[in-house]
């Protein structure tokens, strides 16, 4: 099996989450992390990252409403 | 050199990802995301160009606002600047700057309704215009001083391994991504990233947008985007230490 090193993991850690791999390569991957806590932190932490930016705007996107001014600004800019 | 950097991991077109394996959180319409009205576009998104029909409700509003009616534009503007509204703040930061590419959009959008061949929803359609007016906003405006992303991005030893050991965000600090506060944070962390690179995040991992897309409203290569893709998510990782580290 091949060597590979944290640096390359984490390199291709969107790749890898992606499923834009080949096989072999994905079977190097999941060596390294049975091995390597570190890189095992790394994806977990990466992963939550991928979530994190999702929930951020979580609030904002349900409450959005058009301001009435806004709507009037729009309606005037008609046919300009 | 390992094999894996002789692989051609970036296959272009057949590319058309969007989410993530293993992710429960990111996927759309999971607990949690019901009843979010702006989701809907996002489930809009989802949906390959080629088999979204539009509602019949959507084609005779088609109709009308191509006939110029009025009421019907006002119709259009209260169903849908809402979401376009949402996509703006989130690109642009502010409601002021927000509340301008809607407008933009929707001048847009009526020029250019006879080019609007129904191949997509209404919603996806305005969505694609409200991010182009957003995107043109953002590189009107004046640049404020930015950290290069490199100094967010992971350090190596000679041998390859991290070079700080990576602190371990326990469950606990992960769930609290769904408090306001720790979103709150989030938002800044996120704002903090510079504007190349949190654009390609937001376009990418918020708003959904295939990488193809996105290469395609930046203006770059499909490898630009997957390249700067990466690091925004690496340097957001390393920002969110403090925040959800121990
Ligand atoms: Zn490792």
């Amino acid at each position: 099996m091949t060597k590979l090193t944290c640096h390359e993991l984490i390199d291709f850690l969107s790749d890898y989450l992606d499923g834009a791999l080949p096989d072999e390569t994905v079977a190097v991957f999941d060596h390294h992390l049975s091995i390597c806590p570190d890189c095992v932190a790394y994806l977990d932490n990466f992963r939550a990252t991928l979530q994190a930016t999702k929930t951020a705007f979580a609030p904002d996107a349900a409450a959005t409403n058009v301001p009435e001014e806004l709507v009037q600004a729009i309606l005037a800019s008609r046919g300009k | 050199m390992p094999p894996i950097r002789n692989h051609p991991t970036h296959k272009g077109s057949g590319y058309r990802h969007r989410g993530f394996k293993n992710l429960p959180a990111v996927t759309p319409g999971l607990a949690g995301l019901e009843g979010d009205d702006s989701l809907l576009l996002m489930v809009a998104e989802l949906i390959p160009t080629d088999v979204v029909t539009m509602s019949s409700e959507e084609e005779s509003l088609v109709v009308s606002l191509r006939s110029g009616d009025a009421a019907a534009f006002e119709v259009t503007v209260r169903q849908y600047g809402g979401r376009m509204l949402t996509v703006a703040r989130q690109l642009l930061g502010n409601v002021d700057d927000a509340q301008d590419a809607v407008q933009d959009a929707f001048v847009t959008a009526l020029r250019s309704l006879d080019r609007f061949e129904g191949r997509s929803s209404l919603a996806t359609w305005l969505h694609r215009i409200v991010v182009n007016a957003a995107l043109m906003k953002l590189r009107s405006r004046r640049r404020r001083h930015e950290q290069s992303i490199e100094e967010f991005l992971p350090t190596y030893l000679d041998d390859g391994h991290q070079a700080r050991p990576v602190p371990r965000w326990g469950e606990s600090a992960v769930a609290s991504l769904e408090q306001d506060e720790t979103r709150q944070l989030v938002r800044q962390c996120i704002d903090r990233l510079p504007e190349t690179h949190r654009t390609v995040l937001l376009l990418r991992d918020l708003q959904e947008l295939d990488t193809e897309t996105v290469a395609g409203l930046l203006e770059i290569s499909i490898d630009a985007v997957k390249v700067r893709l990466h690091r925004a998510r690496q340097a957001l990782r390393t920002l969110l230490d403090p925040v959800l580290g121990p």
